[in-house]
């Protein structure tokens, strides 16, 4: 009789333990021990155990999973990154956007640090989910990091764009005009990039037209 | 003070001789190939994933390392009656006991420079430097641990074992006091009771956890004002080890 191997189900992710028991078991080293749980945590889609795809994961206990491992280590990017770059690409809509609260939940409490995840996630939002209002709402918490330094404008400026897309050219046309006026932009090509928009909301605003769908 | 420097030169001399240099050789290596491998297989964050596993690795290895010959050095010399041999000279049992120790605690601190120099690869001096200034502060704590217990116990496999339970119980402390009094502990009698004897214990141990922090290597390091009462602490509990070991050795009837 032919061996056959046990189908793995999304139930082989073990229940997340609290960041207090990972703390606790890391015998005095965080840091060492939140970065081995993420190489555990990514490789358990496939290993010589367990073959599974990421989708096919509970992301109930996966997101459990990222949150201790996270407390654990409050400053390593490695929990986000993966939940931003893997497991919110999936192709299940709702697991999609499960992960995408969750790192939205995570980026509120330190967005200096976490801004490149939800950054992300808002651009998965508009173009993989189509869902403009959720990307809005992504793009309207990174004004949390407007002003620092680190952040690039394309991030801050998400919104703008956004709020084109949706046809709220006012509202796009005062965030845009706004942002020329701070003098943050000291780039002279992309200056008169953001003034030629400027000047096409207005355009629009007055012709009453639809905005471009490609960009 | 002469003569416990003698005392001192020959336990490093020892030290030096007993392979304790090949282990230590042999375990860098090891840690190196293995942070390298886990390196390689980290999606980002390569550099910390690197330096973390790296240090955890090398300061468990000092530790174990420098327990494991303290208590091996003291049974050797339990067995083969030296210690009845050195103490018929004209040599009090502090002198002994504080030469040994200063020895084993040099021992220790040119362990952890050594397991310290590969880190330079991923971070900044500033934080290689505290953690092997930290490192070889809790070499010597962990020496003066074993020691006292190697001569307080018979067998060296309960020696180790104590001393490898201490330094454990030392560095996980935190997290059982943050598990004691979190939000999921009972408010009961009993779990009151469990947190009370948890922060009693916490007081009796050094604060290990907050030494030799891997956060150093891959943040920022420490600052002199925050790094010195760590440091002050595990001097104080190796004293309280020094004082508890020359009381016991005092007692005995050799």
């Amino acid at each position: 009789m032919a061996f056959a191997p046990r189908r793995a189900a999304a139930s082989d992710l073990p229940p997340p333990p609290s960041a207090a028991a990972l703390k606790a078991a890391s015998l005095g080293e965080p840091q060492a021990a939140a970065r081995l749980a993420m190489l555990w945590l990514q490789a358990f889609d496939f290993s010589a155990v367990n073959e599974i795809r990421y989708r096919d994961l509970d992301y109930v206990r996966l997101i459990g999973w990222l949150g201790a491992i996270l407390d654990t280590d409050p400053r390593s990017r490695y929990p986000l990154f993966v939940a931003s770059r893997i497991y919110a690409e999936v192709p299940d809509p709702a697991k999609a956007r499960a992960m995408m609260e969750f790192i939205h939940a995570e980026y509120l409490k330190a967005p200096r640090d976490r801004w490149p995840a939800l950054a992300h996630a808002a651009l998965l939002a508009k173009h993989r989910l189509g869902d403009l209002p959720l990307a809005l709402r992504y793009a309207r918490a990174l004004r949390a990091v407007a002003d620092e330094p680190n952040v690039p404008l394309w991030a801050t400026q998400m919104e703008i764009f956004i709020l084109e897309d949706m046809n709220e050219l006012e509202a796009a046309k005062i965030m845009l005009g706004g942002l020329l006026a701070t003098g943050r932009i000291t780039d002279p090509g992309e200056r008169r990039f953001l003034q030629s928009r400027l000047e096409e909301l207005e355009r629009r605003i007055a012709a009453g037209k639809r905005p471009p769908t490609d960009r | 003070m002469h003569r416990a420097l003698v005392i001192a030169r020959f336990s490093l001399l020892e030290a030096r001789r007993s392979g304790l240099p090949w282990l230590a050789a042999c375990a860098l290596v090891a840690a190196l190939g293995l942070a390298a491998f886990v390196s390689q297989v980290a999606l980002t964050e390569g550099a910390a994933v690197q330096a973390a596993v790296c240090a955890a690795l090398l300061r468990a290895a000092a530790v174990f390392l420098v327990a494991a010959h303290v208590v091996a050095a003291t049974a050797r010399e339990v067995s083969d009656k030296v210690l009845d041999f050195v103490l018929a000279f004209p040599l009090s049992r502090p002198a002994w006991y504080l030469g040994k120790l200063a020895g084993l605690a040099v021992a220790g601190g040119l362990i952890a420079g050594a397991f310290a120099l590969p880190l330079l690869a991923w971070s900044a001096p500033a934080g290689v430097l505290a953690w092997a200034v930290s490192l070889a502060f809790e070499s010597a704590l962990v020496a003066a641990a074993a020691l006292f217990f190697a001569s307080a116990l018979a067998q060296p496999a309960a020696a180790i074992s104590a001393t490898v339970g201490l330094y454990l119980l030392a560095r996980s402390i935190g997290a059982i006091q943050a598990i004691a009094s979190g939000p999921h502990a009972e408010a009961t009698l009993a779990g009151r009771a469990a947190q009370i004897a948890v922060d009693g214990v916490a007081l009796l141990l050094p604060r290990l956890d907050a030494a030799t922090r891997t956060a150093w290597l891959i943040y920022e390091p420490p600052a002199a004002a925050d790094l010195a009462p760590v440091l002050a602490a595990i001097a104080a509990y190796t004293l309280l080890l020094v004082a508890a070991g020359l009381f016991d050795l005092s007692r005995r009837n050799l």
